[in-house]
């Protein structure tokens, strides 16, 4: 559904045949996922292999006062109870810019500060025994005041969950003076206060570890991640190993959405009870230890103003986020900072004060997910500039219009620093509207309404710039002819479900000339692959693909010369032919195969005699892209909101959402239609929630709501393309792009259906009978 | 989460699953679709020591016409239910509702017995049972009763079956292929109700029945006599709530609740009693 119908021209692309690139190859990997012949790190049994279950806190915060493990270790089964006492692991800092004093002891020491914290730790022979013994460790626990609420955990006279550091204040972003004159310009100020709920990411396979010891008796671990280095280098600073010392593989990995990131303190509890026990060991969660464990996404309270002029323009925009960092702030607690990044968004804004605070409280930590802040930029603003519109009676496709940042001060820097690569605003803004024929849309809104309707329509817009491939610009890649001719891609980024496999296979089939089917990706093992920063911030196409694009690139110069050396031949006359030999242009016949080739690279009488080392057809480098990209889309949702119930039901969702060029059609739409609906899930159904004693709501997946199909209509997903300058491919991220797009229009969506009756914001998840009290509500005024 | 330990014990007649109970005493639970059991003891919130599975019964899986009734075994699955032609002509309501139960998967497994037997107000089935006026066998040690619907449920989770008994048959009368209307409110298609409102006309009465609005599944006996001495649809449905204990969770205030069983039961009344 390629909207725009760019050919996919791809720079430096040698081949005279139809391009690869641009078609919509299915997946090699889901013969093997659908079959369920995929191998999970919980498939795993080695040998020895004994088994750990934790013992979690029931109390959200408590002094612990004894540990009682005698019974537990009389049960059947049982190796070892470990606890602070005897695990041997000192306090862990999981995220260098915040402050020691948070740093998370992996089995509590004297204090739990969340329902999940862990107690303990049981080994025994199987798992359910392990779980047996589990509940007879018996903890006692003297409750602390308990704070849930992270603008309670700020007031003072809160309770401290680190009394050493005497404040729950993980971090705080605040890069300039208040400027008294901010407003001074605006005509208007509309104001805010936008929750942007904390959500559990629920990949559908959960967490674990299978630790086990090679014949030299180093470390092996297999660990559903998203970045096996992100967990070697950890794991060997932990136990003061030798990082190349310890093989870190990420087998077939269900799902991620960021929270696979990083070295869970779990892996080191397990890892350090193998070692004590010279045995392996396996961790699996549960679903229910995973909606406690397993960081959550999100959890900002959002105040804004925007200050506009009275046709629409913005003037300036102040935002201050308080961020739920949990009880032992991680990267969740700097995500602010990319909030902060993406507060101009896609708009001229010549003045944004941005301020946030993160702060512990007694529920579980939060840290990247699916959008890591960005999403939560792009919320704030698309909510504000609806309610802008509402006031100044300007129609929401128009204003932001008025406002778009111009394609042709593309490259650019933001007010906030973030250097936009380049971008078409409207050119995707206009696509939405086509595809979802806003005009009509309204007509029939405006229907409804005269001949009162209870069922009102709700149109809502969104446009979105992010941050793909932040931070992490330089990637690993290598590409290496086998004996046979097939190819070795090796790559640093780590797929878990996204299908880099094809998607790099293609582009080195492309450059290559090889079938598909004869190149083999090898990633997401650090024996196999030297370094690389693995998947996340959507970007491992654009960079790890670059990588392997560029290897490939050297290899056929490599191959050219080779072929110029062994047929006699000027170089420049050597071309790849349509037959997959490299060769004198014009005269394929005389053509050399990949496996002859790669068979003359090895072999010192034939090979030039200036290639002294025995490497072969080989290219390994790393790729630097030197700076993020930034994608950018427009959504438009069309809900049903039925005001008698407050039931909403999302009749259609249309996605334009632009990631440069798109090489595969196929897994851009998957990652718009999963996105969309993780994003949409967030509008409508899901949210953590907590008592005020800090026991979870939503503990399992009768109460935390994730959405099925069932609950959506098919998403019309396009794409609009414009190529990023920064990469070979032209390529950005799209990863991320549906939630950041879909959520904050299906916010304004069931918004704008209620609009008329006066309502200008209500808080997600836009559950019924939130919907429905926001009406009451109104009423009664 | 994973269950106690247990023992489990596959059972091949009623007879067995009789002596079982009177063995095990409640220690004991019988095991049919296991679709809310076992969530249970995954949960540690159940935790018999014996299983006496009797998914294997079937004889006791069956929709038969009995001249003036119809009755249907206690292992008959929603998934029998739901596609049956006997209930499509004879018994259109209890076919529409069963079909409505949960997932495919769960409406495969889940067994009609099992849904009266565990006795959740939230469930459909007794709902529309109750409005049926149905009747329940019941086998025990000392032979066989015959219970009313009406007074079999008694609380939350708990029925008129005593630990020693099996619920082996219900008995529901013929209805034929009146209109019904079942407005089943929830959050996601595989949900239990935040609440349900049935409708549809037997024995020449409108019957009107309540899902998850107390401790036991409601016949709107307000609303039916309403609808009785002629009050229009939207005067009865405004009694809907009446003599309810409407539930308060994260889903729905008490008052949310009755609001919603206002306006479903009205909507339920425009579509099957026209
Ligand atoms: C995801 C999911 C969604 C669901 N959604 C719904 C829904 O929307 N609506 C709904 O109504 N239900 C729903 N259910 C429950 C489902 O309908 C169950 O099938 C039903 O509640 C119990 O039937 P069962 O055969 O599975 O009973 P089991 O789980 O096997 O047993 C339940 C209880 O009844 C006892 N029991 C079973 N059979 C007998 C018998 N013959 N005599 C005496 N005691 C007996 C058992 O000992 C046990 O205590 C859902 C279940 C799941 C897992």
């Amino acid at each position: 559904m390629t909207t725009t119908t760019n050919p996919p021209d791809f720079s430096g692309g040698p081949s005279p045949r139809g391009s690869i690139l641009g078609n919509a190859v299915r997946r090699f990997e889901d013969p093997k996922i659908l079959r369920g012949e995929a191998v999970y790190f919980d498939d795993l049994s080695p040998t020895g292999l004994a088994h750990l279950v934790f013992v979690r806190s029931t109390i959200a915060h408590a002094r612990v006062t004894n540990i009682d493990t005698r019974e537990a270790e009389t049960m059947p089964g049982v190796v070892a109870v470990y606890t602070h006492e005897n695990i041997g692991l000192k306090p862990n800092v999981s995220f260098a810019m915040l402050p020691d004093g948070f740093a998370r002891p992996p089995l509590a020491n004297g204090t739990v500060r969340f329902v999940g914290d862990m107690v303990a730790a049981v080994v025994a022979e199987t798992r359910a025994q392990a779980v047996d013994a589990a509940e007879m460790v018996i903890v006692d626990y003297d409750p602390l005041p308990v704070v849930v609420d992270p603008e309670a955990a700020l007031a003072d006279g809160a309770p401290i969950l680190f009394p050493d550091l005497a404040t729950n204040v993980a971090i705080e972003f605040n890069f300039a003076e208040a400027d008294p004159e901010l407003m001074a310009e605006a005509e208007v100020v509309v104001s805010g206060r936008f929750v942007n709920q904390r959500v559990a990411p629920v990949p559908m396979e959960p967490n674990g570890i299978v630790v086990e010891f090679d014949k030299e008796k180093n470390l092996s671990l297999t660990v559903p991640t998203q970045a096996p280095f992100g967990v070697r280098d950890p794991v060997a600073k932990e136990f003061g190993l030798d990082p190349e010392k310890v093989r870190v593989r990420a087998p077939a990995v269900g799902g991620g959405f960021g929270a696979k990131s990083g070295c869970y303190v779990e892996y080191l509890v397990a890892i350090s009870a193998a070692r004590q026990l010279a045995r392996p060991i396996k961790w699996t969660e549960t679903r229910s230890e995973n909606m406690l464990s397993m960081y959550h996404g999100r959890g900002q309270i959002q105040y804004v103003d925007m200050g506009l002029k009275r046709d629409g323009t913005i003037t300036a925009v102040k935002v201050h986020v308080i961020c739920e960092a949990g009880a032992y702030p991680s990267v969740g607690a700097f995500l602010p900072f990319l909030t902060r990044t993406m507060a101009q968004g896609v708009y001229e804004i010549p003045k944004v004060e941005f301020t946030s605070v993160s702060a512990a409280t007694n529920t579980t930590p939060t840290a990247a997910y699916r959008g890591a802040g960005r999403p939560e930029a792009t919320a704030f603003l698309e909510r504000i500039i609806d309610m802008a519109a509402d006031e100044l009676e300007i129609d929401p496709v128009e204003i932001r219009r008025r406002n778009f940042i111009a394609p042709e001060k593309f490259p650019l820097t933001t007010v906030t620093g973030a250097n936009y690569d380049v971008g078409d605003f409207n050119k995707a803004l206009t696509e939405a509207c086509r595809i979802s024929g806003y005009e009509e849309l309204r007509a029939d809104q405006r229907s409804r309404r005269e001949r009162g309707d209870t069922v009102e329509l709700g149109i809502g817009v969104s446009t979105y710039v992010e941050i793909t491939a932040g931070g992490q610009f330089q990637e690993f890649g290598a590409v290496k002819i086998q004996s046979d001719g097939t190819v070795e891609a090796r790559v640093g980024t780590s797929s878990h479900g996204q299908g880099h496999a094809t998607a790099f296979a293609m582009i080195v089939a492309e450059l290559l000339g090889v079938a598909m089917e004869d190149v083999r990706v090898v990633q997401s093992d650090t024996a196999l692959v030297p370094r690389g920063s693995g998947t996340s911030g959507s970007r491992s196409l654009q960079i790890g693909g670059s990588a392997i694009y560029n290897a490939s690139v050297e290899v056929l110069e490599k191959a050219k010369v080779l072929a110029a050396h062994l047929l006699e031949a000027n170089p420049d006359d050597i071309v790849l032919h349509d037959n997959a030999r490299v060769g004198v242009s014009g005269v394929p016949a005389s053509a050399l195969s990949w496996a002859d080739l790669a068979a003359a690279a090895h072999d010192p009488t034939r090979r030039p005699a200036e290639w002294t080392d025995d490497e072969g057809l080989m290219s390994e480098l790393d790729f630097n892209q030197g700076d993020a990209t930034y994608p950018f889309g427009a959504h438009v949702a069309v809900v049903e909101v039925d005001t008698e119930t407050g039931r909403v039901n999302l009749l259609r969702h249309i996605a334009v959402d632009d990631c440069g060029r798109v090489l595969n059609p196929l897994l851009v739409s998957g990652q718009q239609h999963g996105g969309v609906g993780q994003g949409a899930a967030q509008a409508l159904y899901e949210g953590v929630s907590y008592d005020s004693d800090g026991n979870p709501l939503t503990g399992n997946l009768m109460d935390y709501a994730i959405p099925s199909a069932a609950e959506f209509p098919s998403f019309e997903v396009s794409n609009t393309e414009t190529p990023t300058p920064l990469n070979p491919l032209g390529a950005k991220g799209i990863g991320e792009s549906g939630t950041i797009g879909s959520t904050p229009a299906i916010q304004n969506a069931v918004v704008d259906a209620l609009s008329a009756m006066g309502i200008s914001h209500i808080d997600m998840p836009l559950l019924s009978l939130r919907v429905w009290q926001t009406i009451q509500d109104t009423r009664a005024k | 989460m994973i269950p106690a330990s247990f023992e489990y014990i596959r059972v091949d007649s009623t007879e067995q699953v009789i002596a079982g109970l009177a063995e095990y005493g409640d220690e004991a639970k019988i095991l049919a679709g296991g679709m809310s059991l076992i969530p249970l003891m995954k949960l540690r919130l159940a935790t018999p020591t014996v299983l006496l599975d009797a998914g294997r019964l079937d004889d006791l899986s069956y929709i038969s016409d009995k001249g003036d009734y119809l009755a249907l075994g206690a292992l008959t699955r929603h998934r029998d239910l739901e596609t049956s032609d006997l209930l499509a002509k004879e018994c259109a309501v209890l076919r529409g509702v069963a079909a409505e139960v949960g997932d495919n998967q769960v409406r495969h497994r889940g067994t009609i017995g099992g849904s009266v037997a565990h006795g959740d107000p939230a469930s459909d089935l007794p709902a529309v049972l109750v409005a049926l006026e149905a009747e329940f066998v019941v086998e025990g040690p000392s032979g066989s009763r015959t219970l009313a619907s009406a007074n079999f449920f008694k609380g939350f989770l708990e029925t008129e079956l005593s630990e020693t008994e099996m619920l082996t048959e219900i008995r529901v009368p013929k209805t034929g292929a009146t209109n019904w209307s079942y407005h089943k409110f929830n959050r996601r298609a595989q949900d239990w109700a935040i609440v349900g409102a049935l409708a549809f006309r037997a024995q020449d009465s409108s019957r009107v029945a309540l899902v998850n609005m107390g401790s036991v599944p409601i016949r709107a006996t307000a609303v039916e006599q309403a609808l009785a001495s002629g009050a229009s649809h939207a005067e009865a449905a405004d009694q809907a709530a009446v003599g309810t204990e409407a539930p308060e969770d994260s889903n729905a205030s008490s008052a949310y609740r009755e609001h919603l069983s206002r306006v479903l039961v009205k909507r339920a009344l425009d579509e099957a009693l026209v």
